[in-house]
């Protein structure tokens, strides 16, 4: 299981190097990665149906709790199998859609690493390397939806599904956090044991909100919903794997996995069923204002996760049973929808429905697949689409809650008549009325181009005519996986009972909404104000904000001169300085210590001071220079007086060597020119004397603590004794701190290396001119 | 004397902060010098300053028979010199060869340059 | 710059501000002086003398580039540094001989040390300087 998972890791990463090879011609090899995939899932059915599961341990970062540790049961059995069936349609279609694009060996390096994300999200039985390959999948869809790199707002909606995945995925580690440690275990099959200790546990609720916030987010319930409308900006075959069929049921899976850990309380139904059946019906009644196709599959697909997530709060055998069906339908119609609107985009340009019709004229198997898939997403029976619905429609008759009950079956038959309605205006308008004259020339695409949307959709067909082998493993393992215990409950092509005249009344309804609701552009906008009090303006608004605030902030900290950082640096080092000195208390001098100044010294000292004010003040820069050596000497006179010749001595002679060099590199360059005004001066006037001041403070402050004399002691009865010197200064540099030294020339010896090689530079430049 | 070292230092800072805040690139160069300066002053008075007992070991004996001045303020300062020293010819080459380039001391004039080559 | 007299008064101080600065170099360890200030005052002695005679003039009594001065500096010191490993102790170790040489003094390889700073030194400002002042003659032609 740990090669399947990590196989797409691996390719991707193959891809990175030898991509460039992958040309249309050679990349079937790699739909044989989904396809064997599959086979090796698939070769799991009979066992897992049997009511068994397998278990793989190999440890990574056991003392984290973080371990490879994935388990195969019914639930991620269906998963897997969806993923990586789904996934070998999606490479095949997709080998086609893409012909000829430049990054076409970047776009399956990205939808393998999703591949391997989504296998490791469904497998993992350890809940922080769920959490590991969640992240990645929201990584992965990021690419994906951002792939037409030169488009901002591509850019734009891939960093807000990042975000608002993202965001979620925080939570969700809190909370799964939170679990582990009150469990004390990461491990979910040994978490269900640990179930009676966490409902009781007073953060009960706080993880469930967590866990919530993370499923929400990744399966687009409202209010976070709004990220998967713009998500569609991904080319088609990714918004059908990752944004309709795989990803987006992350969340549900998430659910799923956790109700029998987590669930069976209020705590656990009731926002489940408030967030998922509002959802459901908002997003139903808003695809039918879209007129791009894309939008109203997004919206649909919203609302098919709202009717998940609600079946999933509700809790009941028979709606644990819906939900598992309802995942396989869903992904099978809404998967064969997008790829034939991925074809109809394709081969006419347009996606926009009221500029669509008559298509089957020319697409043929193409309308097949569509209208099949339609049906099916109607619930006509006949199809497994239906066979869903009537599952969904008895989950909510079949509930403890007497009147809730009823309500919560009008809200599922609200959203259903528009989901029929939606599904019929994506699948079937575009294909029936009068062929456009622009799209008369328009010729089917290459087959594997429409086969995977036609066997998708034959599929759905086939499964409701049959549902007994699909029945029996979705009933017997998934539900058993997500509810805990047998359930006994077959699936059967008919009921004659109120479920079957409500799946018609909804058909009948579906229909009748379809033809009397005609979308257009400004009924679209009207829709579009509902959205608003969903909080994508103010996330969107929080981020232009953000933008705002750093453009601010980059103008006024960044605004290329050279003088306006070291005035700001030099301020907030002064602040700091500042405050430290005021927190640190009074400043006590010992006037004892202080020695009277003799008379040249004072006449030093006044000697430096007017040649620093001449520095600053002058004009000319020969005059700076000159004040400067003679600050210089002055600073050197004080080490003489002060028992430090080895400094006069290397202070005088550097003194002449670097007069030397401003001499001969400066007496070229034009004399200071005054730009600043006065106000200007005066301001750094301060701001540079109150540096001093503090700096002075400072001094004074240290100056008057005690010093501590051990290791100039250590140095003096050494110095000597182990290494034969009697200079202590030279004894330290080229003894005690020979190291130093030797570092010390090196650097010197770059400086001069760097000054050669500067001054060389410019010969060769004017040389070659 | 300790106080004169103390103004005189927190001068030299004041200078060289003063100078860094100027669009010349030599005022900018001398400016560090000045603050090389200052910090040297500070190091060395820090030390503890004592006149006319330098660290060098009587000749007839082999500890220090007296109070002596601290050697290892001295040992870097002595370090700092020499390096300020490459320090400053480092910068001054550079500087030169920028006014060869820009024909310009103004540090304003190498934001917008106003050919690729440089 | 270039006086008759400067000229006449370079050609002897040269070897004796040399002297001098060899002079700071061995008795570093005992008195004042040592590898930094000896090179210190050997530089200037040589810009002295580029300064009356012209760089070129100066550069021919070095006979060799001075930047040459500075790995064979570095790999002075570095051999001081490490040749006490030869002997099985810690690098840096000071090695002494055991008698004191006459004029000199005692001899360790703290000297050798000081001797590679020296030269480094040299080497450094020299070619600091004279890259720079021959730049200049090159421009002004």
């Amino acid at each position: 299981m740990l090669l399947a998972v990590l196989s797409g890791l691996i390719i991707s990463l193959l891809i990175i190097p030898f991509g460039k090879l992958l040309t249309t011609k050679w990349s079937f090899l790699l739909t044989i990665l989904p396809a064997s995939l599959f086979l090796y899932f698939m070769s799991y059915v009979p066992a897992i149906s049997a009511g068994s599961s397998f278990l793989q341990h190999i440890n990574w970062i056991p003392s984290l709790g973080v371990d490879f540790d994935f388990k195969l049961d019914g639930l991620s059995l269906l998963f897997a199998l969806l993923i990586t069936g789904i996934g070998t349609a999606i490479f095949f279609y997709a080998r086609t859609y893409l012909k000829g694009y430049i990054f076409f060996d970047r776009f399956f390096g990205y939808l393998c690493l999703f591949m391997s994300a989504m296998l490791g999200v469904v497998l993992s039985d350890n809940i922080l390397l769920l959490f590991v390959f969640w992240e990645l999948t929201s990584i992965s869809s990021f690419f994906l939806i951002g792939f037409n790199n030169d488009n901002s707002d591509s850019r734009k909606s891939a960093l807000t599904a990042l975000s608002v995945t993202g965001l979620g995925g925080f939570f969700l580690l809190a909370g799964l956090i939170l679990l582990g440690n009150i469990a004390g275990t990461y491990t979910i099959s040994e978490l269900i044991d640990a179930r009676e200790l966490i409902l009781n546990h007073e953060l009960y609720p706080l993880i469930l909100g967590f866990l919530f916030l993370g499923a929400f987010t990744k399966s687009a319930q409202f209010p976070f919903h709004f990220w998967l409308p713009g998500a569609m900006k991904a080319p088609t075959p990714v918004s059908a794997y990752l944004h309709s069929a795989t990803m987006v049921k992350a969340g549900i899976y998430l659910l799923a996995r956790f109700s029998p850990i987590l669930g069976g309380t209020d705590y656990w139904n009731y926002p489940l069923m408030a967030v998922g059946g509002f959802t459901m019906l908002f997003a139903s009644i808003h695809s039918l204002f879209r007129i791009d196709l894309k939008g109203i599959l997004a919206y649909s697909t919203i609302s098919a996760l709202g009717i998940l997530t609600f079946l999933i709060g509700l809790g009941t055998r028979e709606a644990i049973i819906a939900a598992s069906v309802f995942i396989l339908v869903h992904a099978l119609y809404k998967a064969t929808l997008f790829l034939v609107t991925g074809i109809i985009d394709h081969e006419t340009g347009t996606r926009d429905i009221t500029a669509l019709g008559g298509l089957r004229k020319v697409l043929l198997p193409v309308s097949i697949a569509g209208i099949l898939a339609a049906l099916s997403s109607a619930g006509l029976p006949l199809t497994y689409g239906f066979i869903g619905k009537d599952l969904i429609y008895e989950a909510t008759l079949h509930t403890d809650y007497q009147t809730l009950g009823w309500i919560l079956n009008a809200v599922a038959i609200a959203t259903n008549i528009g989901l029929v309605a939606a599904g019929f205006m994506a699948g079937i308008k575009p294909f029936v009325g009068t062929l456009p004259k622009q799209f008369e020339n328009i010729h089917l695409p290459y087959k594997s181009m429409w086969i995977p949307p036609l066997i998708l959709a034959i599929l759905g067909l086939v499964f409701g005519w049959f549902p007994g082998p699909v029945g029996d493993f979705i009933n017997h393992a998934t539900a058993n996986a997500v509810y805990g215990s047998e359930t006994d409950m077959y699936l059967k092509i008919w009921h004659l009972n109120i479920v079957l005249i409500l799946s018609v009344a909804t058909l009948l309804a579906g229909t009748l909404v379809y033809f009397v609701n005609k979308p257009s552009p400004s009924k679209l906008k009207a829709i579009e104000k509902l959205n608003s009090i969903a909080p994508q303006r103010i996330f969107r608004g929080y981020a232009n904000d953000i933008m705002r605030f750093s453009r601010w902030y980059t103008d006024l900290f960044h605004n290329g001169y050279l003088r306006s950082y070291h005035l700001k640096i030099i301020l907030f080092a002064e602040l700091l300085l500042a405050y430290k000195l005021w927190i640190s208390g009074p400043i006590t001098l010992d006037l004892e210590k202080i020695t009277t100044p003799s008379f040249y010294e004072i006449g030093v000292i006044v000697i430096l001071i007017g040649a620093l004010y001449i520095v600053v003040t002058t004009p000319s820069r020969l005059t700076s220079v000159v004040a400067m050596s003679v600050i210089g000497y002055c600073i050197c006179l004080i080490f003489v007086f002060y028992s430090a010749p080895d400094l006069a001595m290397t202070q005088f002679t550097i003194d002449t060597l670097s007069t030397v060099l401003f001499v001969l590199v400066l007496y070229k360059l034009p004399s200071f020119i005054n730009h600043t005004g006065k106000a200007i001066l005066y301001r750094d006037g301060i701001i540079a004397l109150s540096f001093g001041v503090i700096i002075s403070l400072i001094a004074l402050r240290v100056w008057s603590e005690p010093i501590s004399e051990e290791i100039a002691n250590f140095y003096g009865e050494n110095a000597y004794i182990l290494a034969k010197g009697k200079n202590v200064v030279n004894v330290i540099l080229v003894d005690f701190r020979g190291i130093d030294t030797m570092f010390e020339t090196v650097v010197l010896s770059i400086a001069a290396l760097g000054v050669y090689s500067l001054i060389r530079l410019r010969l060769k430049s004017t040389e070659k001119e | 004397m300790e106080l004169l070292l103390i103004i005189l230092l927190g001068l030299l800072y004041a200078a060289g902060v003063y100078m860094i805040l100027r669009r010349s690139m030599v005022k900018l160069l001398l400016g560090i010098m000045l603050l090389g300066s200052g910090t040297n002053i500070l190091i060395f008075l820090l030390g503890g300053i004592t006149k006319g007992k330098p660290p060098v070991i009587d000749e007839n004996a082999k500890i220090f028979q007296d109070a002596f001045a601290d050697p290892i303020p001295q040992a870097l300062i002595l370090t700092a010199i020499v390096i300020s020293f490459g320090l400053t010819a480092f910068a001054i080459v550079l500087l030169k060869r920028v006014y060869a380039l820009v024909n310009s001391d103004d540090l304003d004039d190498l934001n917008t340059p106003e050919e690729e080559d440089i | 710059m270039r006086s008759p007299i400067l000229q006449s008064a370079t050609k002897y101080l040269l070897p004796i501000l040399l002297l001098f600065s060899f002079f700071l170099l061995l008795r570093g360890h005992y008195y004042p002086g040592g590898g930094f200030v000896g090179g210190l005052v050997a530089s200037i002695a040589f810009v002295l003398h580029s300064f009356a005679n012209g760089t070129e003039a100066t550069m021919k009594i070095l006979r060799r580039k001075p930047l040459s001065l500075i790995p064979i500096g570095l790999g002075v010191s570095t051999v001081s540094m490490t040749a006490p490993m030869l002997f099985g102790l810690p690098p840096m170790t000071g090695l002494w001989f055991e008698e004191p040489i006459p004029v000199i003094g005692m001899i360790g390889s703290s000297l050798f040390f000081d001797l590679g700073v020296y030269l480094v030194v040299i080497g450094v400002i020299l070619t600091i300087l004279f890259t720079i002042s021959l730049n200049n003659l090159t421009e002004k032609d």
